[in-house]
């Protein structure tokens, strides 16, 4: 009983498409089984709202009169990169403001751009014989922008490990607060909603994948960076999938601050909420066996953030449905979890995606190619060059 | 009855007599630990709640001012802006008190300002700086 998309975007543009949410379909599988699940649902909505570091806009300001080869470049003070062609640039989430430091960075001007804000806009040039000018101090908004899109290099992380601290000392670190001797426990994933999580062998997500971006369609440009497909058998039944990773693009004039907000981590500096939903068809019963997985079966690591190793140790694996419990026990201890991830954000994305294709106004987009199957982690040779 | 949340100001000689023994036993105050830094031989200060009736409570207010020991009104308060907040629960990994918490039902963030203890570790901890102390008279 295999669905092509071809006969799925049929579905969609008639108007009798059955959508569920990643939570919904663990209890329509509960009820109906799988085959029936696989029979009556065509599409089952993912989403995530956590902070994503590897975030950022591609930005063309236009040309002034004169003309200037922008070589460094300031928005709101916080630095652009200055490398590419005389008006284009790539603003980073996590570049801090030269005078605001941690409080403002570059995730904050995305967000003031798409909030509408005034931006200013400061150039440096050398000057050219074809770009003379050498200055330019202006403000700039989204909508007098060329253009202005969202690419971020490496989102919507399949697993991410779960963090304590068995220091003596507070940490303060991209995974929030950590207390001292094992004082709390942080972990960041939308779980069973994830979308890599319900297409783990990436059977349907590939390149060219339409998406909910933040608010505005958008697609998987390609592998995220750092990506890799590992798994880990926990027993029989259950497999922990991780290290899969999207790079995403999307037009930043059609988002909403409400799925791209500018954060701000204490003592570690500055990062971007970003909301993401990607539908998932239910192209067979196998894939319906994916997308029925709940939290009590996906597991990740507990590691010890106050190792300061890139192999952190691992000091348990456990299950999302008992992180969400409020308590893990660790080392005889019970001790404290809380999420850094909005999950009431997330289930509101994959709620929205559900009606925008039951609407028929989001169709869906085969990969143009699938995302690789292998891949190794390499880690930096640091060579000591003087 | 009446509550009243006050912070006491202990002289360093005095953190060694059993004041709260006083308060409890001979004003009939019920009596809230919120915080607590006191040392021997060092200047010591306790966050309580008291209550009572209104006039026991004027008594044990009389009976600590004589008793050498400071005290005023516990005046400020946590305040979490709702349309900032995002509901990520980066505030819970730090609240010492459960004030700030997640309903596991909805993933909404609530507070509980009873419970709360004005220690403002959420301040800092909140990613998208939705949380702020309050001064107030």
């Amino acid at each position: 009983m295999a669905k092509t998309f071809e006969e799925i975007n049929e579905k969609i543009r008639n108007g009798t498409v059955v959508v569920a949410t990643a939570e919904e379909i663990i209890d329509i599988v509960e009820e109906k089984g799988i085959k029936e699940a696989a029979r009556q649902v065509d599409v089952v909505t993912t989403a995530t709202f956590g902070p994503m570091c590897s975030s950022g806009a591609f930005i063309n300001f236009g040309h002034s009169d004169p003309p200037i080869r922008m070589c460094k470049i300031w928005l709101n003070d916080v630095p652009a990169y200055g490398g590419l062609a005389a008006v284009d640039t790539y603003i980073g989430a996590t570049e801090l403001s030269e005078t605001r430091g941690m409080e403002y960075g570059g995730a904050h001007v995305i967000q003031d751009l798409v909030d509408g804000k005034k931006v200013r806009l400061v150039a440096k040039s050398y000057g050219t014989d074809c770009y003379p000018r050498l200055e330019i101090d202006t403000y700039i908004t989204l909508e007098d922008l060329n253009q202005a899109y969202l690419f971020n290099p490496r989102n919507v992380y399949q697993n991410y490990s779960a963090a304590t601290n068995t220091s003596s000392k507070v940490m303060d670190t991209y995974m929030g607060t950590l207390l001292p001797q094992c004082g709390n426990v942080t972990y960041s994933t939308s779980g069973e909603l994830s979308p890599l999580l319900n297409d783990p062998e990436l059977r349907t997500i590939g390149i060219g994948t339409r998406i909910f971006l933040a608010g505005a369609q958008g697609y998987i440009a390609w592998e995220g960076t750092q990506f890799v497909l590992n798994k880990e058998k926990i027993d029989e039944d259950t497999t922990m999938y991780s290290g899969a990773t999207l790079a995403v693009i999307g037009n930043l004039k059609e988002m909403n601050s409400r799925y791209l907000r500018a954060a701000s981590f204490n003592r570690y500096g500055t990062t971007m909420f970003v909301g993401i939903g990607i539908p998932i068809p239910v192209v067979d019963e196998e894939m319906m066996e994916f997308l029925a997985v709940s939290n009590k079966d996906l597991y990740t690591n507990v590691v010890d953030y106050s190792v300061p190793s890139r192999s952190r140790p691992t000091l348990r694996k456990v299950s999302y449905e008992e992180l969400r419990s409020g308590s893990i026990e660790l080392n005889g201890k019970k001790v404290q979890t809380a999420p850094l991830s909005s999950l009431r954000r997330a289930r509101e994305i994959a709620n929205l995606l559900k009606e925008s294709i039951q609407k028929g106004e989001f169709l869906l987009q085969q990969p143009v190619q699938p995302l690789p199957k292998e891949r190794t982690f390499n880690p930096l040779k640091d060579m000591v060059v003087k | 009855m009446k509550k009243i949340k006050l912070i006491l100001y202990f002289p360093p000689e005095r953190t060694d007599k059993p004041f709260t023994y006083h308060l409890v036993k001979d004003y009939d105050v019920i009596f809230n630990i919120l915080q607590a830094e006191i040392q021997p031989g060092k200047r010591g200060r306790l966050t309580i709640e008291l209550e009572g009736t209104e006039e026991n409570i004027q008594r044990a207010l009389e009976f600590t001012r004589e008793y050498g020991i400071e005290y005023r009104p516990f005046n400020k308060n946590i305040v979490r802006n709702q349309g900032e907040c995002i509901d990520c629960g980066a505030c819970t990994a730090v609240c010492p008190s459960d004030a700030l918490h997640m309903n596991t039902e909805t993933w909404k963030l609530n507070f509980d300002e009873k419970k709360c203890l004005v220690c403002e570790l959420c301040i800092r901890a909140c990613p998208v700086k939705a949380i702020d102390v309050n001064m107030f008279e």
